[in-house]
């Protein structure tokens, strides 16, 4: 199951957290500096995992950002990895051709996909169409 | 669709991250911040009462400012008022704000508790799953306890919606993996494995999980799952891949959803009702079918989603391990993913053929792919891919290809990364011994080995092959010409003289026929090396020397001539100095017969487990071996080394010397490597139980009790004496030598050495008068309710003398097992006659219960699982104490290290603190113990915290260290 889910940039600024364990801050902080640090010295060439204290992370790098599950070291890589995907395509339709600059001032609604796609470190729902359909409802709320 | 516009909804929000985002240095940045902070703090505190809209926007920015990293000390009580709003937007940013700002504030947690609580009565969907969605993130055990019993109830309500049922199905999981206790199933198993069979493709995909968590724990009561299972995987595996729609992924039907069905699956055994596994079967050789079949698209997430399932189902395959067919089908598939042009596939299956290798029905299978194998291992860009190349050669391993693969692995250590450098020298050296046909073969491998990596070559791989060739005589005289060869280069690796020493120094004498490697040539080239080793080499060497002056009379000048000059004999470090000193004596005044025996060839080590394989296992982390296998690798590996203490035998040498236990590797020491309790077998008939003699009932009425000097009246009172003895045996908690009691007549010092839940002590009783003490009688007992059957057996490997002449020492050495934890300490009581007084004395033996820890190594992650899982009240006692001692951190390293426990570094947030961890180890069972010292330098106060698996030591630990900082 996940432990967290993290977005970065290049850079290493943090575009979202999503813990599924407990950590306490300064835990969290180092966890996400050791991320990036075995990250972004992979090129394009290498696999898309990489073996991460006692557990794996699988990250895809879309741009400038990077996308990284951290799992189980028995976790289905290429499920995990598509699973990314299928989140970003979420975030391309719902924010119109997602940017950084996207997830930056909506961080709030970032947290809600999260939720209908990922909860308590399991996949919670796959279907692109489903997961719109309820933020669209969501977003006609008051 | 229509798309979400920059920061809609808050204008403010976006205005502000704006700023931040303009702010030109970090300065700026927290000045904007403040001012924001100043900002909102008036307006919560201001009299006009907020309206939703503000109260959202600002606790919307307190929690942007959190996310950049500030601390945030209010607003709270706001987040809590936006749960009770009913607009969704208010309530969203509400359980977003607890969400991330978790607080074990108990006044909030009741309020949040209140408002979830409506929200999953209210419903409405939206709601209910907003409050379960903050369940599931918090996950706190007041929320268990809270809605533990209210959560299978929604999820399994006919009414309940859709979304709000995987919303809750993943909630109770969260629930259940930190409040296992709490969440009872009972009555609502059947149905829940019945959402197996849901409509809702999303329904199932969230339940599985659910599911698999459950069965894991408790198989039984899920095992309906199987079949259920079973027919839904059939379901989509042959739906077209258009049927499921909305879980079309890439053309291929539920690529998640058949991933989760079949890790479902390896929770069990293969179906045992024929129709079951027959459609089982059908679906994995299915799945296999497709892999063959040409793509339906060219994009990587096509392939990628039907290789997900793929290497689900072989993994699945593999667990059953039961169909030869599908075995070797799953093998060649992974062959063709062998040359694949995507490195993530050539990586898995590396990573998947590495357990194919140990199934017997495809090992063969797997040993055919090895030239490719061992082409990615050279070739392969990634060091990942490299690593799992190198794993696989290693699993695909037998007698038929062992020379050929060991020679690769050698070759490619010239170039390997050095992070896997230590692990590949590792590999090297299992596989050589356990495929050795001819040692010869397996004595180059190693010493091979030290000369590409030497610096790799860890202390328990040149123990082993020093091991393998003292247990084998017919590979020694070949061992000793490579050794002697392999020392002519004029650069070697310092583990490759350690290595050289020790095979000379007990079998040179078998090439010394050849003029070539004749003793001098051989002693010259040993100590060509000396200047440039290290001082633990110097002292093996020193040692090599000893026994080179016994097996080559004629070195016996030149040697002493070595041993005698200043650079040995007053050497500044303690230990060389002190083998260079006795080692000359030794050799002067010992008689050949005397030096032949003391320095007679090692005798064969005791068969067991390898030391390197211990530490692979080791190395390969938590996962691959269970806890006490490791501290067996540990305690192996120190004792192939003769436990890296002095062993009796060379009592013979430092007879009077007691105080001075050498640490370091030794030729010598190696004698006691065998096991504790067989280990006086030269006194073994005199072994003497003191409970069998003495029984439990009278522990203290002296062995050879003469019934004259019982009415004696003593001259000493005992209970004086032991209450100084509590101040004594505190003395020796974090350490085991010492001087343990002195008065005008008696000094007793004391050493001793543990092992598991093992140890033996040597008391050394010296009459530090000119006067002889008579009927001299040692009892040990062990005091009050604690009898020796659950507490400790003690044991003297033999009564002492029972006179002690005026200014002689004598010793007594005692066997100590440890049964069960305890807390009180074994008493000595001491009798003799000094002049025609009798003396009584009782003293209290230091033996406590962390004598028994062995270290356990962990990273921070594991250490805070482990504590937290020792979360009750009663298994943690902590105390808050003065500090009686220096503060000083090396002093308290020192200590902590004395104590037994592993410290670990880097694992407190706070460096001040100290961490450890042990395991203790008592015959009956193992306590882990977790300990952390929070020192207050400026209050001088220590607040030390300990938990353990067993109430009653973490207890006892707390009361003995709080005596000791």
């Amino acid at each position: 199951w996940i432990r967290f889910i993290l977005i970065q940039n290049r850079a290493g600024k943090t575009r979202l957290a999503k813990w599924y364990m407990q950590f306490d801050d300064d835990e969290k902080q180092k966890l996400i500096e050791e991320v990036h640090a075995v990250v972004t010295v992979r090129d394009a060439k290498h696999t898309n995992f990489v073996e991460f204290r006692n557990f794996k992370i699988i990250y895809r790098r879309y741009a400038g950002l990077y996308f990284c599950i951290c799992v189980d070291v028995t976790d289905n890589n290429l499920a995990y990895l598509e699973g990314i995907h299928n989140f970003v395509e979420v975030l391309n339709e719902y924010f119109h051709n997602v940017c950084e600059l996207d997830l930056v001032f909506n961080f709030y609604k970032v947290y809600t996909v999260v939720d209908e796609m990922f909860l308590a470190g399991e996949i919670r729902e796959t279907s692109q169409t489903k997961v719109l359909k309820q933020l669209l409802m969501l977003q006609s709320l008051e | 669709m229509p798309a979400v516009s920059k920061g809609d909804g808050m204008r403010g929000l976006a205005v502000f991250i704006s700023d931040i985002r303009n702010c030109k240095s970090k300065e700026a940045e927290i000045k904007r911040i403040n001012k924001e902070l100043a900002n909102i703090r008036s307006k919560f505190k201001g009299d006009k009462a907020l309206d939703g809209y503000s109260k959202k926007k600002y606790v919307c920015k307190l929690l942007f400012i959190f996310l950049l990293g500030h601390d945030i000390d209010f607003g709270h009580m706001e987040a809590v008022n936006l749960l009770s709003s009913n607009k969704y937007t208010e309530k969203q940013i509400g359980y977003l704000f607890i969400s991330v700002l978790v607080n074990s504030n108990s006044e909030l947690i009741r309020l949040i508790n209140n408002a979830i609580k409506n929200d999953l009565s209210s419903r409405n969907p939206t709601f209910m799953c907003l409050a379960l969605h903050c369940i599931a993130n918090v996950g706190s055990r007041e929320m268990a306890e809270a809605f533990a019993s209210e959560i299978p109830r929604i999820l399994v309500a006919g009414d309940t919606m859709d979304s709000v049922k995987q919303s809750a199905a993943l909630c109770l999981l969260r629930l259940y993996k930190t409040s296992p206790d709490l969440v009872l199933m009972g009555e609502w198993t059947s149905r829940v494995v019945h959402l197996l069979n849901d409509q809702h493709m999303g329904v199932v995909t969230a339940a599985i999980s659910l599911i698999t968590c459950l069965s894991q724990k408790n198989p039984d009561e899920f095992k309906t799952c199987v079949s259920l299972a079973v027919s839904r995987l059939s379901r989509i595996v042959s739906s077209a891949s258009t049927d499921l729609q909305d879980y079309t992924y890439y053309f291929v039907p539920a690529p998640w959803l058949s991933c989760k069905l079949l890790r479902l699956l390896q929770c069990y055994p293969p179906p045992e009702d024929g129709a079951v596994k027959g459609r089982l079967v059908e679906c994995l050789e299915t799945i296999l079918n497709k892999a063959q079949e040409p793509p339906k698209s060219k994009k990587v997430q096509h392939s990628n989603a039907k290789n997900a399932i793929l290497f689900e189902a072989i993994s699945l395959i593999i667990h059953y391990d039961s169909e030869p067919n599908l075995l070797v089908r799953a093998c060649n598939q992974l062959g063709q993913f062998l040359q694949h042009r995507e490195t993530n596939l050539r990586y898995l299956a590396l990573e998947s053929m590495c357990t194919l290798a140990s199934s017997e029905f495809s090992h063969e299978a797997v040993k055919t792919h090895i030239e490719t194998v061992i082409n990615a291992l050279k070739t392969e860009r990634d060091v990942s891919v490299r690593q799992r190349a190198a794993d696989l050669l290693y699993a695909m391993c037998d007698r038929s290809n062992a020379k050929q693969i060991v020679a690769e692995m050698l070759s490619y250590l010239e170039t390997a990364d050095y992070s896997i450098r230590e692990e590949m020298v590792l590999k090297v050296a299992i596989l050589a011994e356990k495929y050795a046909v001819d040692y010869s073969w397996y004595v180059d491998t190693i010493l091979n080995l030290i000369r590409i990596a030497g610096d790799y070559v860890s202390e328990e791989v040149w123990y082993r092959v020093i091991q393998i060739v003292i247990n084998r005589d017919d590979v020694q005289g070949y061992a000793a010409k490579t050794v002697f060869e392999a020392l002519q280069a004029p650069a070697c690796h310092e583990n490759m003289v350690k290595v050289g020493g020790y095979i000379l120094g007990e079998f040179g004498n078998l090439i010394a026929g050849d003029p070539r490697s004749s003793p001098l040539v051989q002693f010259n080239l040993l100590h060509s090396k000396f200047h440039l080793c290290s001082v633990p080499t110097r002292a093996l060497l020193l040692s090599a020397y000893i026994k080179f002056i016994n097996l080559f009379p004629e070195t016996k000048a030149t040697i002493q001539e070595v041993l005698r000059c200043d650079s040995q004999i007053r050497n500044s470090d303690v230990e060389l100095q002190q083998r260079a000193v006795e080692y000359l004596k030794l050799s002067s005044i010992a008689s050949t017969d005397v030096l032949a025996t003391v320095l007679e060839e090692m005798p064969p080590f005791p068969e067991r487990e390898s030391s390197i394989l211990a530490k692979l296992k080791k190395k390969k982390g938590p996962g691959a071996v269970s806890v006490p296998d490791l501290e067996d690798g540990k305690r192996e590996g120190g004792e192939l080394n003769g436990g890296g203490e002095r062993g009796p035998d060379s009592a013979a040498m430092s007879a009077s010397n007691a105080s001075t236990p050498s640490p370091s590797a030794d030729l010598l020491g190696m004698r006691s490597a065998a096991p504790m309790s067989a280990a006086p077998t030269s006194a073994g008939s005199l072994l003497v139980d003191v409970f069998s003699e003495a029984g439990p009932a009278a522990p203290s009425a002296a062995v050879n009790d003469d019934g004259f000097l019982s009415s004696a009246p003593p001259s000493e009172d005992p209970a004086t004496l032991l209450s100084e003895a509590d101040e004594l045996l505190n003395k020796f908690v974090c350490k085991n030598n010492g001087v343990l009691f002195e008065n005008q007549l008696l000094q007793i010092g004391i050493k001793s050495e543990y092992r598991q839940n093992l140890g033996r002590m040597y008391l050394f009783y010296g009459n530090k008068t000119s006067v002889q003490f008579a009927s001299f009688t040692t009892t040990v007992s062990c005091p009050g309710e604690l009898q020796s059957h659950i507490l400790s057996i003690l044991r003297a490997t033999k009564p002492v003398e029972p006179v002690v002449e005026g200014g002689a020492q004598i010793q007594q050495v005692l066997n100590i097992e440890c049964l069960t934890d305890f807390s009180e300490a074994p008493l000595l009581n001491i009798k003799f006659r000094y002049g025609g007084a009798l003396q009584n004395l009782s003293l209290k033996l230091p033996v406590t219960i962390n004598k028994f820890f062995q270290p356990t190594e962990m990273t921070s992650h594991d250490f805070f699982q482990r504590w937290k899982q020792l979360s009750q009240p009663q298994q943690e006692a902590q105390k808050i104490f003065k500090a009686n001692h220096s503060m000083d951190t090396e002093v308290l390293k020192a200590k902590l290290l004395g104590l037994g426990t592993a410290l670990l570094d880097d694992v407190d947030p706070n460096p001040e603190n100290y961490v450890c961890a042990g395991v203790i180890q008592t015959k009956g069972q193992q306590v882990g113990c977790l300990l952390r010292l929070e020192p207050n330098g400026q209050a001088q106060m220590y607040r030390l915290t300990l938990r353990c698996s067993k109430d009653s030591v973490s207890l006892r630990l707390c009361e003995l260290l709080a005596q000791q900082f």
